[in-house]
């Protein structure tokens, strides 16, 4: 739903019509809103939504400027072109090939490295690939160290100088509560249960791999959630892939959302049942789509399903938008559905107390059946947890492969946890963890604010502190990286596949380790390069204000 | 003297100028990279791009050039013999 297709950007109309145009896609809580609403005064909000939403939901997906998708797309032709000539030279061996080949005497064997599916890693991606995979060098705090390198062929290999970047501000880690520290308590508390423990565990959950702090940590994690129980994992990955298969099988529906996160998918594409995708974070198709598999059944048999499993994330790490769980969950109970809810981004980074999209809705966490979490962002470990009610639980204790087959979670990452986590609880005794999630919440607010009155094109939720800042042509991918590690800014470039080919953009990561200063820093740095980009591609400011809307609830400039 | 120092202040403007022009050109070229993704491209790739880009220009420069004033030419002989003609044999006997 917030995809806009170029062609429904109606260039040089008032806001209004566009929105009236873009019909459902810029309509927020059914009300004709861009996200752009004065101070959240709005009331609208409760009488459409039948009072769903106890907070104002404000998302704004701006869509993309007719002129720059021409741009963009001519950019990947022109790219696409240049692809082709070099193929063609290292087809006649005129140039060499560093890609994974076929070898000789296989010719004739099917392709085993799908020439073809590699075009855009080999001719696209290899071009800009220095922006990846930077070796870091030092904790992934809000300051960290990189090594430096260079290339003498064109990204093809990397070489280090033996210099350090020092001191660059770490925009891109999920570290979201600041917790992924050297030092501090909770460092110093899975030191001690390093030297107790060690670090390894060397078995399974069922089998000698079961030590108190994993039972301790269970406890609290049921206990911060606000369900019965709880289960960690190792691995958030595998949490997802390993768990839905558990859950779902042969006759069972999965309606997942088109941009779930490929844990998620994977997991759904190998628990073997059926899998729909609804539009992302749209109600009307998730309603639909429900009430057809009620309606018709399975396909040629029409037995009823066996089982409807919704799956959802709390933020979505490339949108920055957030689950409109309180419809999610009107559908679930009135279609007799399950929810699966992933909160990887949001566990610990929304709500008032950290709590989730649960505690940010303020709804009742026993009203999600599956609560899914991982313990890499907010609390600065490692692995994944499911949360929900003692027999599901139960059942995933003797059915899931994480559980029978992967060696459990190292215990000094169980304490780095069980410290966090305590600490935003407030258990600890101090207020630290409830002022790092408020000034999570104010560092997100500001950051956003500021981004979105520069002029750039900002994605998502106004309180999701996963802000994609959009670039789209891919040349400027390339450089925006480059540009902000010049200035000693770490940033986050993505581009196809993990987004529509021409929605390429960089993302931030608030967090409430970032000072006002480191703030102002890494915004001035951005503004900087977003002129020498051209990148401010907003045209919200350019409302003419006798065009604008006289209704104090429709559009109006972006201001606090 | 004054003479001497205007002159000085006017080179030192028209040096400021040259090199704010110099700054503004290569922000435009900077912007011709970024757009036709020649940023990412390798330097022959470069070349070979604004070669064909630059032939492409010229040849359309040259061919309206070379085209356009004889198209205008027979267009307006075209349109005065339609339109033209009638107001010529009017104004003819007047005189
Ligand atoms: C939504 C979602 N689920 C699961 C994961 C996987 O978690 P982990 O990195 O702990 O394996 C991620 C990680 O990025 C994620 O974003």
């Amino acid at each position: 739903m917030p995809r806009y297709s170029t062609g429904e950007a109606p260039g040089g109309h008032s806001y209004l019509q566009k929105a009236a145009m873009n019909g459902s896609c810029k309509i927020e809580n059914g009300g004709l809103k861009n996200g752009y609403v004065k101070n959240g005064v709005c009331p609208e909000d409760r009488i459409l939504n039948g009072g769903l939403y106890k907070r104002p939901f404000h998302e704004a997906f701006e869509e993309t400027p007719m002129l720059v998708a021409v741009l963009t797309y001519m950019g990947y032709g022109i790219l696409t072109l240049f692809g082709y000539l070099r193929d063609f030279l290292r087809a006649w061996k005129i140039e060499k090939c560093h890609n994974a080949t076929e070898r000789e005497d296989q010719r004739d064997f099917v392709p085993l490295y799908q020439d073809f599916e590699n075009f855009y890693t080999r001719n696209l991606y290899m071009r800009i690939r220095d922006n990846w995979n930077r070796p870091v060098c030092s904790v992934p705090g809000e300051r960290v160290d990189i090594m430096e390198r260079f290339t003498d062929d064109y990204n093809w290999t990397f070489k280090f100088t033996g210099r350090v970047i020092k001191g660059v501000i770490n925009m891109g880690s999920y570290n979201y509560l600041g917790f992924a520290q050297n030092s501090g308590f909770c460092a110093e508390a899975s030191a001690v249960v390093l030297q107790q423990y060690g670090g390894g565990v060397c078995s399974t959950r069922q089998e000698m791999g079961n030590l108190d702090k994993h039972e301790e940590l269970e406890h609290l994690v049921a206990e911060f959630l606000g369900v019965d129980a709880a289960m960690t994992y190792g691995m958030g990955f595998a949490t997802n892939s390993m768990n839905i298969p558990a859950l779902a099988g042969k006759g069972c529906l999965i309606l997942s959302d088109e941009l779930n996160h490929a844990s998620l998918v994977l997991g759904a594409r190998l628990s073997g049942a059926t899998i729909r995708i609804f539009k992302h974070n749209n109600m009307q198709s998730l309603e639909k789509l429900l009430r057809d598999a009620i309606v018709h059944g399975q396909p040629r048999t029409h037995r009823p399903w066996r089982k409807i499993l919704i799956l959802v994330e709390g933020i979505y790490s490339m949108e920055g938008s957030i689950v409109r769980l309180p419809e999610v969950i009107a559908l679930k109970k009135k279609y007799k559905a399950y929810l699966y809810l992933d909160e990887a981004h949001s566990i610990g980074a929304l709500g008032p107390n950290g709590r989730g999209v649960v505690d940010y809705f303020g709804l009742d966490p026993r009203d999600v059946d599956i609560m899914m979490g991982t313990f890499t962002k907010s609390f600065g470990g490692a692995g994944g947890y499911i949360g929900g009610s003692k027999v599901l639980i139960d059942y995933l204790r003797k059915h899931s492969h994480s559980t029978a087959y992967a060696t459990s979670m190292s215990p000094p990452v169980a304490e780095q946890i069980i410290t966090s986590m305590k600490c935003i609880m407030g258990a600890d005794g101090t207020s630290l963890g409830r002022e790092r999630v408020e000034q999570l919440a104010e560092n997100t607010r500001y950051f956003r604010r500021r981004l979105t009155e520069m002029g750039f094109i900002i994605y998502g939720n106004s309180d999701s502190p996963v802000v994609p800042l959009m670039l789209y042509m891919p040349a400027k991918i390339g450089a925006f990286g480059r540009e902000m590690l010049k200035r000693h800014i770490g940033v986050v470039v993505v581009g196809f596949p993990a987004t529509p080919i021409i929605e390429s953009r960089a993302r931030f990561c608030v967090s409430a380790a970032h000072t006002k200063e480191m703030l102002d820093e890494a915004l001035s740095k951005i503004s900087e390069v977003g002129d020498l980009l051209q990148l401010k591609y907003s045209r919200h400011h350019f409302v003419p204000l006798l065009d604008r809307p006289f209704d104090e609830t429709t559009y109006e400039e972006t201001e606090d | 003297m004054f003479f001497f120092e205007r002159f000085g202040a006017t080179i030192a403007l028209i040096k400021m100028d040259v090199k704010h022009f110099k700054d503004y050109l290569s922000w435009l070229y900077y912007q011709y990279l970024l757009i036709t993704c020649s940023y990412v491209l390798e330097p022959w790739e470069q070349s070979i791009f604004n070669t064909v880009l630059v032939t492409a220009i010229a040849m359309v420069i040259y061919s309206s050039y070379v085209f356009i004033p004889i198209h205008v030419r027979l267009a307006v002989e075209f349109f005065s013999g339609i339109f033209g003609g009638q107001h010529e044999s009017t104004v003819a006997p007047m005189s």
